[in-house]
């Protein structure tokens, strides 16, 4: 009954005039591809141009970041009062959450397009339906680490959010193989039950077409049956004064 | 409630206990407001007037007892958009403009006020193009009164709405509130500003402790609360007696001392002396709205004038 195009319109306003945040949203990875990808230009590792294997990490990592961040951004707001400002409202828990979710998609839709544009100024080459596939699967792989953002924005306090963040999403990263070569051994069995292992495959799959087996889709949906009634209660239960 | 109430309550609390851990918020809070009414919620810091406006805004469950808003759970009624709140603390988000930030929150509700006309109405109109960081004290306050009436809500519920406000601001928020009541809103506000429940609210609950001590025209309260004290030494004088004296609200004994709160000091000590010539040691002091407080909730809620004087 209620509006919630608009909700979600002034929410992606709010984000895209919040410059900062996306600045340092997309500074990092672009950073490192441009200074570690650049600095190889011309290696290739098992065949594969440097740059290009590089990119496919630096954007699963940006586009990880970039959703997990919408959840520093709610602690804020919940620091300054606003979430329960906002529960006075009709706003309904799937209307908040889907404009949360959906601003953090955008900032990370910006950061795979500026990490593309400047893995193309690499030399990296893929075909059309390469890089459609890879998008496309990173999308979907983002989905349980944007609930995750939401949760852990509910549930801690801005300082103490910081370090959380960077933490788990370096963690993340490193484990899934965004930063370099995967674990090996046992390690690598835990690995594989990790959502940003299969954000990294989802990248990978711009190179090699291979799109995510049962055991993919399973991962990344357990995490995500998961998730969701976690960031659903950790804003259901977030109403008292801080 | 009375018998020949027929309109739904806009507030009914009954019974209603709310601990935090091991504090005490609310002990047996039992209040109901009616369509239309102004009131204020009187009571010092710690009296449980927010863990009150809490309850009645969705924001959190009693431990016991009943809190309905227009009849229903307040969830449901916050959720119909009939309930509009401003709460004790709370910024405005950023990177919105003013106009921006009103309209986004009128989109949520189902029947929203024209934004135009809200922003007419807080006068915020001359600053609706101005960025929500940068605005004074008096200015958020009326944006945020803003974003409470702009689902157009039959109960409007505010917490001091102009604590940490300067004489301007509050008379401006004020100014506005007086609009809002006077077009047939039903508005509770909380405050521990004697002043501001007397001047304000045609009806004034007085809470200490986490219960009404308390219930009247801002003059009965007064009586209570910013009347004056009549102390005296006077043995084995029966406290209901001393009651019944004209000008007296309330009746402590402290020994063989009593203190009397008067709502006419001058006529209640003229009948002391002339019924009760051994009366000594006798001092009149302005009660102090704290003092006032201390004593309600000391003495027990028994002794704090007449709960039943509500019109
Ligand atoms: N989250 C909380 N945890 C513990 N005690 C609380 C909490 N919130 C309020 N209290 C206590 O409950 C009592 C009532 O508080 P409150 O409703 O805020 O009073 P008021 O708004 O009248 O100043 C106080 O003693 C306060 O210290
Ligand atoms: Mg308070």
């Amino acid at each position: 009954m209620t509006n919630s195009s608009t909700y979600l319109r002034y929410e992606a306003l709010r984000t895209a005039r919040n410059w900062p945040f996306l600045v340092l949203s997309l500074a990092f990875p672009l950073i490192l591809l441009l200074v570690v990808g650049g600095s190889h230009r011309h290696t290739h590792l098992d065949g594969i141009s440097f740059p290009l294997y590089y990119m496919v990490g630096m954007a699963s990592w940006g586009a990880m970041g970039a959703v997990v961040a919408t959840g520093a951004r709610i602690s804020a707001e919940r620091q300054g009062g606003w979430t329960r400002q906002l529960r006075l409202t009709p706003l309904s828990v799937r209307s908040y959450l889907t404009a949360k979710v959906v601003t953090g998609y955008l900032v990370a839709l910006l950061g795979l397009a500026v990490i593309y544009l400047a893995g193309a100024g690499l030399g990296v080459h893929l075909p059309a339906t390469g890089w459609l596939l890879m998008t496309g699967l990173i999308l979907v792989g983002l989905v349980p680490f944007a609930l995750a953002g939401v949760a852990l924005g509910h549930l801690l306090r801005p300082e103490v959010l910081g370090p959380a963040i960077g933490g788990l999403t370096s963690l993340l990263a490193l484990a899934g193989g965004a930063w370099g070569p995967l674990l090996t051994g046992s390690l690598a069995g835990i690995a594989k039950a990790l959502p940003s292992y299969w954000l990294v495959q989802a990248s990978v799959a711009g190179l090699d077409r291979r799109v995510w087996g049962v055991e993919g889709w399973g991962v990344m949906a357990a995490w995500t049956l998961v998730l969701v009634p976690v960031a659903v209660a950790a804003y259901r239960r977030d109403t008292a004064r801080v | 409630m009375r018998a020949e109430e027929v309109k739904c309550p806009a507030v009914w609390i009954g019974g209603v206990e709310k601990s935090y851990g091991r504090v005490t918020a609310l002990s047996g809070l039992d209040l109901a407001i009616f369509p239309g009414e102004t009131v204020a919620l009187l009571g010092p810091n710690g009296a449980g007037k927010s863990t009150t406006i809490d309850l009645l805004l969705g924001l959190s469950r009693p431990d016991a007892g009943e809190v309905r808003v227009l009849g229903e759970a307040p969830a449901e009624m916050v959720a119909a958009g009939r309930v509009g709140g401003m709460l004790q603390t709370g910024q405005l988000i950023r990177h919105l403009r003013v106009r921006e930030l009103v309209s986004m929150v009128a989109s949520l509700y189902p029947r929203p006020r024209p934004v135009d006309e809200v922003l007419e109405l807080t006068a915020t109109a001359s600053i609706a193009g101005r960025d929500t960081t940068k605005l004074s004290g008096g200015q958020t306050q009326r944006v945020r009164l803003a974003l409470g009436l702009v689902g157009d809500p039959d109960l409007l519920v505010l917490d001091e709405p102009t604590a940490a406000l300067d004489v301007e601001g509050r008379r401006e928020l004020w100014a506005v509130l007086r609009a809002v009541s006077s077009s047939g809103t039903t508005v509770l506000f909380a405050t521990h500003y004697l002043e501001e429940a007397d001047e304000h609210a045609d009806r004034v609950v007085l809470l200490a402790a986490g219960r009404v001590v308390a219930d009247g025209t801002p003059n009965e309260v007064r009586g209570v609360v910013g009347g004056r004290r009549i102390r005296a030494n006077l043995p084995g004088v029966d406290s209901d007696e001393l009651a019944g004296l004209a000008g007296v609200a309330a009746v402590e004994r402290r020994g063989d001392a009593v203190v009397l709160s008067c709502t006419g000091s001058d006529a209640a000590l003229r009948l002391l002396l002339a019924r009760y010539p051994t009366a000594c040691d006798i001092e009149v002091t302005a009660a102090r709205l704290e003092e006032a407080f201390v004593e309600l909730t000391g003495a027990g809620a028994g002794a704090a004038g007449d709960p039943g004087a509500r019109r």
